[in-house]
């Protein structure tokens, strides 16, 4: 079985993101990009269940600049097998790139496809949704346990006020939630043997019309500061205090 | 043209982030249609005519609807969309989890968790766990939007007359199979639409001592408890516990964390809170930038002080 995992490049989680000086995005020059957590976690599993020898190719896919390689190359490194980079400079929004992820299912047919539960930049959580959706695929989002035998996909979802198990025929569409797992760390060894492992680069017109409905962005902004607290010296004064907000009783 | 908005059903009934859809609809303009699509919805159907601003409710009652079952689901958004300019539900995780699926298949705009309605088109959003807002505009043409039900105040229960209408089923996609739901039992409030939410930290120690110490305030103040990720990951609270961006987004008139540091997606889910107070012995915990009150104080000292006072 081979798992296709969708990696997306975000500004790292550590940064404090600024609004760009035209506000018409996210300040990104000389940022440190990484891997969005929540698709580490997505390859993370599907590496155990090559391990496990459930799968027998991993296969990572990343959609953007030439840049995207630093994230690939990490993505070799923690053990997918190979990795496909579908260059372009656009803005790709989740359609779109459910779109592309179709048509490089239709090209790798892999018989499980997993990917974050959100990008931690738009944190739309679109993506795995709408693949499964073309693909006329089953999905399972915000996955915390996943258990593949017999051709099907048994999955552990969260959800509101608690969690649910699902069991998909497959092939499926598995989105990651954190807990999912720990993602390793990379040692040396593994970073050097990554940059043998194959990096595919393909042109986004080579997989033929993936246009779709987007948003247009008109701004971004920081969101209005609260009011400046007060420290207070003891509890006393908070209950007073909060007595006089009205919010306790 | 009319918006749709997709109910979501517990075993209560219909659930107030429904409620909170609804209103956001209201503030597109037009008539607002509910669709209520589960099994055995008598008693349900009942109860959204009741409901405040709907003037049709769709009635969907299959076997295959019951627990939200996005493949089953998704073909009947699929056949009624095209009849409306927008559909709507809360952006909670079965809305999550359904309303994309549906976008993919009828190739329409899809805007997710948003907390602000500026025009019929245009919207705000919260980006980078909160960091940021963008505004954006979707394209003429169907849209499907969900709603950070937090920021929309619930319509009312009772006082509405909405037209029922049975439609049709779809049947069963036979993709995906329920197996079992485990959700937390708790004599507090929803953390979602909790009035008062008291969280605790790592700092807790253990998850007796996080047991011991919050629940009798939590019952005390009538509070839903909720945690950080820290405290999720080592065991102290259960998963549906995590405040956050990537957790239970929360705006109670008053949120107490306890020994909470303040990482940016745990703040990214309370900054709409009322009013915050944070307990700290680290007078540099960078959840005092955020809170109205601030103890820089052990939590072990401050919870029982409290418990005391508020039975003053």
């Amino acid at each position: 079985m081979k798992i296709l995992v969708g990696i997306k490049r975000v500004v790292d989680y550590q940064v404090t993101v600024r609004p760009a000086a035209d506000g018409k995005g996210v300040e990104t020059a000389g940022v440190k990009m990484s891997i969005n957590p929540f698709d580490e976690n997505a390859l993370e599993a599907a590496v155990r269940l090559k391990e496990a020898g459930v799968a027998t190719e991993v296969l990572a896919v990343a959609i953007g600049s030439a840049a995207n390689q630093d994230v690939l190359r990490h993505a070799l490194a923690m053990g997918a097998d190979r990795a496909l980079l579908v260059e372009t400079d656009a803005v790709v929004q989740p359609l779109q790139t459910a779109k592309i992820y179709r048509a490089l299912v239709e090209r790798e047919a892999p018989q499980l496809v997993m990917t974050g539960k959100q990008a931690i930049d738009d944190d739309a959580a679109e993506t795995a949704q709408m693949l499964a959706a073309l693909l006329a695929w089953p999905q399972a989002t915000f996955a915390s346990s996943v258990q593949i035998s017999d051709g099907k996909a048994t999955v552990v979802r969260e959800i509101d006020g608690g969690q649910e198990t699902l069991q998909l025929a497959l092939p499926a569409v598995i989105s990651a939630d954190l807990r999912l797992n720990e993602p390793r760390f990379i040692k040396l060894p593994a970073l050097m043997m990554a940059k043998k492992k194959l990096l595919e680069n393909i042109a986004l017109a080579e997989l033929g019309d993936t246009a779709a409905p987007s948003l247009t962005l008109l701004n971004v902004a920081e969101p209005p500061p609260r009011k400046a607290g007060r420290i207070l010296n003891n509890v006393a004064e908070l209950v007073a205090a909060l007595r006089a907000e009205k919010v306790l009783p | 043209m009319s918006i749709l908005v997709i109910a979501e059903i517990d075993s209560h009934g219909i659930k107030a982030a429904t409620r909170s859809a609804i209103t956001a609809a209201g503030q597109l303009g037009g008539d607002v249609h509910l669709l209520l699509a589960g099994s055995d919805l008598e008693g349900i159907a009942l109860q959204a005519k009741s409901i405040k601003g709907l003037s049709k409710i769709l009635v969907a009652d299959a076997a295959e609807y019951a627990n939200g079952i996005a493949e089953n689901l998704t073909p009947l958004l699929v056949k009624l969309a095209p009849g409306y300019s927008t559909v709507l539900a809360a952006a909670t995780s079965f809305g999550k989890n359904l309303l994309p699926r549906a976008a993919a298949l009828l190739d329409a705009a899809m805007v997710s968790e948003v907390t602000q309605i500026i025009g019929e088109r245009t919207f705000v959003r919260p980006i980078y766990a909160g960091n940021l807002n963008a505004t954006v505009t979707a394209p003429a043409g169907l849209a499907l939007i969900t709603i950070r039900q937090t920021v929309f105040e619930a319509v009312a229960e009772t006082g509405g007359d909405g037209a029922v209408e049975s439609i049709a089923a779809t049947g069963d996609a036979g993709k995906a199979q329920f197996i079992s739901r485990e959700l937390a039992v708790s004599d507090r409030p929803e953390l979602a639409s909790a009035k008062v939410v008291i969280s605790g930290g790592r700092s807790l120690g253990s998850k007796e001592i996080f047991h011991d110490t919050l629940e009798p305030l939590a019952a005390q103040l009538g509070a839903a408890i909720g945690a950080t990720r820290a405290a999720v990951d080592s065991g102290m609270a259960p998963n549906d516990a995590q405040v956050g961006q990537t957790g239970t987004v929360i705006a109670p008139d008053l949120y107490i964390a306890f020994g909470v540091s303040g990482a940016a997606q745990h703040v990214g889910g309370i900054k709409d809170a009322k009013v915050i107070v944070a307990v700290n012995h680290d007078a540099e915990a960078p959840i005092f930038k955020v809170a109205d009150y601030g103890l820089v104080a052990d939590l072990f000292d401050v919870v029982p002080e409290l418990s005391a006072a508020l039975k003053q």
